[in-house]
């Protein structure tokens, strides 16, 4: 009876936090997706019409399955990109893995949103890249191709994300027994077979965990679009920001911010079912 | 074994990519100290010019004043809050403590355009008004989660006997918590607040819905890139903010280890 008041008044606290300004806020927004509107009259109307326009409108379920597309190839690029940094990591570099691993985590420590911003300057039509190839004589005129377009926003993203995907499989690699790898040398695999039928499969939970690291939030990204994407760069993010701040179309807003929010927690679902949870963990070991 | 060659395809590879990784952070610091207004190759002349004009921009100052306020106090309660639940989760296996766990860490998952217009409804709704202190208890919300992992990690690491040999003499529960476990985890409290500082200082989704007029430091840059003659200055900004960040991290980083081997500490 101690214990449980000891944990009731631990626990309480945090609860209610969570609950007042995170659960709460979901709630509400799940009861504005059912307004006719929310100034006025309106404001008391309850209807489905939200729902119906949601599901019929062609231009969102274009933008969803776009920004799904985008994330997805920034989550591949940014695995593929990771995997030999991991495995160079825990294979090749010996007792200095971790302090290299660290060396390649810091950038990604500092702001966000500058590093997005260095993109912009890098990318941008007067911008350094530009400018750096002009004065090289590569090119004869400035570019505006490298900056406002889906592309510029896959590349930033894959610049931010890279060293986030690379640490859950750096953990994964790191957990094979080294002695399956000899068993397969000493019956006769040669190392590209051990390395495709031991390392690999081994470390794909690892991988999977690194892709929905990635996967995940770009999916919800809206300022790396706002600054890098242009027109055809734009992310579902954005037409649920364009909701609140511009359209001031609150429970539509409401609805697609649902969407997202059911599809996120689907795959985070997914994701504890495919990775182990200590490889989840991999940021803070 | 691979014998550790120092040129290998691997460690050019790694190489490579850790350049890549510095580089436009490197452009960034660079560039603050040249001396044009636009930011081009190749560079002009070494200035100090840009952040000379950080000083006298009163609207920037505000900015970081807002931005230092928030992340003090949203840090201060999430680390409160945060150890609260660690104790609670680690020190405890009741019912209650799954489902904490799962609504505590989906802070990590969810995406930040979701919080932001979510918390709009909710301010809209119960008349708080939209400001900094709006923007510092939404980041309560996403720092939890941090301070939960970085307490808790550090409590698993010490056996509750101690709690245990403090309450067989004589103290009372919330005495051993106090002046046991309490300083025990200092370390780690401190990381906890670092992290929850920078991830509050840094943020920029949440805040640019509920900020209202009150800029934080984040929605302040973001509004000055509509103006390219303040580029120069912004990027100096950036450079300040990158260092400053990159410091304060590498030394949570460290406390947390610190934090989390006992052993070495005895």
């Amino acid at each position: 009876m101690e214990n449980r008041r000891q944990f009731a008044s631990l626990i309480g606290p945090p609860s209610l936090y969570l609950f007042l300004l995170f659960l709460l806020p979901v709630g509400l927004m799940f009861v504005y997706s059912f307004r006719a509107g929310i100034t006025g009259p309106a404001h008391d109307v309850f209807t489905l019409d939200n729902y119906r326009s949601f599901l019929t409108n062609s231009h969102f379920h274009r933008l969803f399955w776009r920004s799904a597309l985008i994330s997805l190839t920034i989550s591949v690029i940014s695995s593929l990109l990771a995997y030999p940094l991991a495995y160079y990591l825990v294979f090749q570099a010996g007792r200095n893995r971790v302090t290299l691993m660290t060396l390649l985590i810091i950038p990604a420590w500092t702001s966000y949103l500058l590093r997005i911003f260095a993109w912009k300057l890098i990318l941008g039509s007067s911008g350094l890249l530009n400018s750096l190839l002009l004065s090289l004589g590569v090119i004869e005129k400035a570019s505006p191709m490298l900056i406002y377009s889906r592309s510029a926003v896959i590349v930033t993203l894959v610049y931010v994300w890279v060293p986030f995907v690379a640490l859950p499989i750096f953990a994964a690699l790191g957990r094979i027994d080294r002695n399956l790898l000899e068993a397969a040398a000493d019956l006769g695999c040669k190392p590209w077979e051990a390395f495709l039928r031991v390392t690999l499969p081994l470390s794909l939970p690892g991988v999977a965990a690194g892709f929905f690291f990635a996967f995940i939030p770009t999916l919800g990204e809206f300022v790396t679009p706002l600054l890098v994407g242009g027109a055809s760069g734009q992310m579902y993010g954005n037409l649920i920001q364009d909701q609140f701040m511009r359209a001031l179309n609150w429970p539509m807003g409401s609805v697609m911010s649902l969407a997202m929010l059911v599809a996120v927690i689907t795959l985070v679902f997914i994701l504890t079912r495919l990775a182990s949870v200590s490889d989840l963990g991999g940021v803070y070991e | 074994m691979n014998k550790h060659k120092i040129f290998s395809p691997g460690s050019i590879y790694f190489l490579l990519m850790c350049v890549l990784l510095y580089l436009p952070i490197l452009l960034l610091i660079i560039f603050s100290f040249n001396d044009s207004t636009r930011l081009v190759f190749p560079l002009k002349g070494f200035t100090l010019q840009w952040y000379g004009k950080l000083y006298e921009n009163r609207e920037l100052l505000k900015a970081l004043g807002n931005s230092l306020m928030i992340g003090f106090g949203s840090s201060l309660i999430a680390t409160i809050l945060g150890t609260m639940g660690a104790i609670a989760i680690v020190r405890f296996k009741l019912p209650g403590r799954s489902v904490f766990l799962a609504v505590s860490a989906l802070p990590l998952v969810i995406p930040y355009v979701i919080f932001g217009v979510s918390l709009l409804i909710l301010f809209n709704e119960v008349g708080i008004r939209l400001s900094a202190f709006a923007a510092g208890l939404a980041h309560v919300i996403i720092s939890i989660p941090y301070a939960l992992l970085i307490i808790s990690s550090r409590l698993v690491g010490f056996p509750d006997n101690l709690e245990e040999a403090a309450m067989d003499l004589g103290a009372s529960y919330w005495g051993a918590l106090l002046k046991v476990t309490i300083p025990i985890c200092s370390p780690a409290l401190l990381a906890a607040f670092l992290l929850c500082f920078t991830i509050s200082f840094d943020e920029y989704a949440i805040a640019s819905f509920i900020v209202g007029t009150d800029a934080t430091l984040p929605v302040y840059l973001f509004s000055q890139l509509r103006f390219p003659t303040r580029l120069p200055m912004v990027v100096a900004l950036a450079a300040v903010l990158m260092i400053v960040t990159m410091a304060v991290m590498l030394f949570t980083e460290w406390l947390r280890r610190v934090g989390q081997s006992p052993a070495k500490k005895g």
